[in-house]
């Protein structure tokens, strides 16, 4: 028989019993619900992570330090065994070189210096010791600043600060809002470098030990406490943790190439000093370099560790994170296949009634010409129609339920102050992995009556009352 | 088609039952063959063996021994799609309780024999009104057959056994339902398909217990008793 008339006559015989079959459907589309529902919401919060990381910046962005890290004798420090050679040949500095270098990789958008250093906030009469960072333009549309009171920086060299929510409340007198900072002067102390003249012009000295460096042109510098004033143009909000929380973050950000030009002393400042390799130019503690992509991430960082430098992505944190959905997804789907296991149970025993109602309705249909095939392929036809449409129904139902979940959180969240966000996500590919599977399920619990119903001797249906 | 002229052949078939430690022997080596174009009456009474003998013709049940040749062909050789064929095509059946598909309408229950021989849809509607206006109900295609008479349904079932245009139709005690006068109507009707006024006729072989009708309709009685044919008589 063919499939066209196939499925005719089993939405036919469905319709005959149209109480019991569609109580089996709605059974299916019970199972299919939950599973809907449950793989939403587990897509939904991994979509939720997915768009945090890639909003902060995290999965385009690698993070490129010179290898001259840890010295001999601190914990991670000299591994290399120094007879092997390689101990010997100089680490290759971070420095303007290197960042043309890297800014001319493919795939590579943008590469800035990363500039944090500590200093005193102060708004008189309150001081606050602080982590200060320099925030590129790109960076304005990250979820650092989300709900930003005031602006961004107004231009790259504008001497204006933006400041961390719970920072802003301890700069403020008891009472008063963060955000009334904004308009008004903060000032930052900070440790600044100021280059020493060369030995010309140097005073002499009668030290014993004076470094001598083999450049002569690289004299070092000192160190020297310094101020400067900054107008507040934006306040973040204040975090349920009550501080700076989370990867990049710091107390207060200015323009990075503000921050640059301050000459903050740098982590790492005295250990070149102390080398005998001590290049020329600027040098950087780190540079973050900004990919076109996150499938990008992985060829540039091979490139920055062959050019001899040490390169750190969050790929490999998130590779992790995946499985772990991947898991919390697996686990998801097999408590929604729960009740549509259970619905093929009721499938099962719906079509093995029909046999029974319909045993003499069999036997005719062998009388006239059916084979065993085409008795199997009719039952197997209504199984799958009932897949199919519970299936179909299911996946709105399990939308359905979707949004009402999504609606009640949103109105929790808000209550508790929260900002709610979409936890909630039904992929194509969801809908139709749900119908097929349904499908598929409803399939194989037709195999059994389906095969009893081909067995049937057409004799003894036909005599059957 | 038809093998020296035979539309059936029965050589010595057999056809047993087990029930329990018992073996009844419904069919005990029967030979017997069937002219094609003949008009063949298995008579007997119930439990005589002729309902099973005209299903193993039919190719609903296989023999136990022996072998039953349609048109030339060994049904105990055939495969399960090949007896379904041969049900659908090369044989008809008539029931005495007429077999048809009460949740379906005259003109669905003749359709399906077609539906089954996967006859292309565009053709179907034409060779189903056929069907049912040579058996007289053009009138009621879209009646479901508990709106019908006995008499009315039996000819839907004729109609639904000829519209694969099988060679052999095959009936088992067509007129056992039915009043003398709507069975006399029957018989006429299946007289008419055996020697119709124009065209081929067909090869009858009908499961009747009333002689009556068998001797005015018949070219042939055999009398079945105890699994055996016990008595042969050519009328015509």
């Amino acid at each position: 028989m063919k499939l066209g008339d196939l499925t005719e006559l089993a939405s036919r015989n469905l319709r005959e019993a149209v109480l019991r079959n569609s109580l089996t459907t709605m059974g299916i589309s019970v199972g299919v619900a939950s599973l809907v529902a449950l793989l939403s919401l587990g897509v939904g919060l991994q979509q939720l992570v997915d768009r945090s990381v890639a909003r902060a910046g995290l999965f385009d962005t690698l993070s490129v330090r010179s290898r001259q890290s840890a010295p001999f004798g601190q914990p991670g420090g000299g591994r290399r065994n120094p007879r092997d050679g390689q101990e010997f040949e100089p680490p290759r500095p971070l420095d303007d070189a290197a960042r043309k270098e890297i800014a001319a990789l493919p795939n590579v958008v943008e590469v800035n210096p990363e500039v944090r250093f500590t200093a005193e906030a102060r708004h008189d009469p309150i001081s606050q010791l602080v982590m200060v960072a320099g925030m590129a333009a790109s960076s304005q549309n990250s979820g650092t600043l989300d709900g930003l009171t005031g602006h961004f920086f107004s231009n790259p060299d504008a001497e204006e600060a933006i400041v961390q929510g719970d920072l802003g409340k301890r700069l403020v007198d008891a009472g008063q809002s963060p955000n009334s900072l904004v308009g008004q002067e903060i000032t930052l102390r900070f440790a600044q470098r100021q280059a020493l003249p060369p030995p010309s012009q140097q005073a002499p000295t009668d030290a014993p030990n004076q470094a001598v460096g083999p450049d002569e042109e690289a004299m070092g510098f000192s160190i020297v406490p310094s101020e400067k004033k900054f107008t507040v143009v934006g306040v973040t909000p204040t975090s349920e943790a009550g501080g700076q929380v989370g990867f990049n973050n710091a107390g207060i950000y200015l323009p990075l190439s503000v921050a640059e030009k301050l000459q903050v002393v740098q982590q790492g400042d005295l250990r070149d000093m102390s080398r005998s390799s001590v290049a020329q130019g600027t040098r950087y503690a780190a540079l973050n370099v900004r990919a076109t992509s996150p499938a990008a991430v992985a060829q540039i960082e091979t490139s920055v560790s062959h050019m001899g430098f040490a390169a750190f992505s969050l790929i490999d944190v998130t590779r992790n994170l995946r499985t772990f959905f991947a898991i919390f997804d697996m686990f998801l789907g097999i408590f929604g296949s729960l009740a549509l296991a259970v619905a093929s149970l009721g499938i099962i025993n719906t079509l093995v009634m029909a046999i029974l109602e319909r045993r003499r309705e069999i036997g005719v249909l062998k009388a006239l010409g059916a084979s065993d095939r085409d008795v199997r392929k009719l039952f197997f036809a209504e199984a799958g129609v009932m897949g199919l449409a519970g299936g179909v129904f299911g996946v709105l139902l399990g939308w359905a339920i979707g949004r009402a979940i999504q609606f009640a959180t949103m109105i929790y969240l808000k209550r508790q102050g929260m900002n709610p966000p979409n936890i909630w996500s039904v992929p194509w590919w969801l809908v139709l992995g749900a119908i097929a599977f349904a499908v598929v399920v409803s399939l194989a619990s037709g195999i059994y009556p389906a095969s009893r119903a081909a067995r049937l001797d057409p004799v003894e249906a036909l005599r059957y009352e | 088609m038809t093998s020296n002229g035979f539309a059936i052949r029965a050589e010595r078939v057999s056809r047993q039952y087990r029930m329990g430690e018992a073996v009844i022997r419904a069919v005990n080596e029967i030979s017997l063959d069937v002219g094609a174009g003949e008009f063949l009456a298995l008579l007997g009474a119930s439990g005589s063996g002729k309902s099973t003998l005209l299903n193993l013709m039919a190719g609903l049940d296989r023999p136990s021994a022996g072998a039953i040749l349609a048109l030339g062909r060994d049904l105990a050789a055939m495969s399960s799609e090949e007896l379904a064929a041969h049900r659908n095509r090369t044989v008809g059946m008539v029931f005495q309780s007429f077999q048809l598909l009460t949740r379906m309408t005259l003109e669905e229950n003749v359709e399906l024999p077609l539906r089954l021989a996967e006859v292309p849809r565009g053709e179907r509607p034409e060779r189903v009104r056929e069907a049912l206006q040579r058996v007289g109900l053009s009138a009621r295609t879209k009646h479901r057959p508990t709106e019908l008479s006995g008499g009315e349904q039996q000819r839907a079932a004729i109609a639904r056994a000829l519209v694969n245009q099988p060679q052999i139709l095959l009936a088992d005690e067509p007129t056992g339902n039915l009043d003398s006068k709507t069975g006399e109507e029957i018989m006429s009707l299946i007289a008419g398909i055996h020697r119709p006024p124009s065209g081929p006729g067909r090869t009858i072989i009908m499961v009747t217990h009333e002689r009556q009708l068998a001797e005015r309709y018949a070219d042939r009685i055999v009398t079945l008793s105890d699994g055996a044919i016990s008595r042969e008589e050519r009328l015509r």
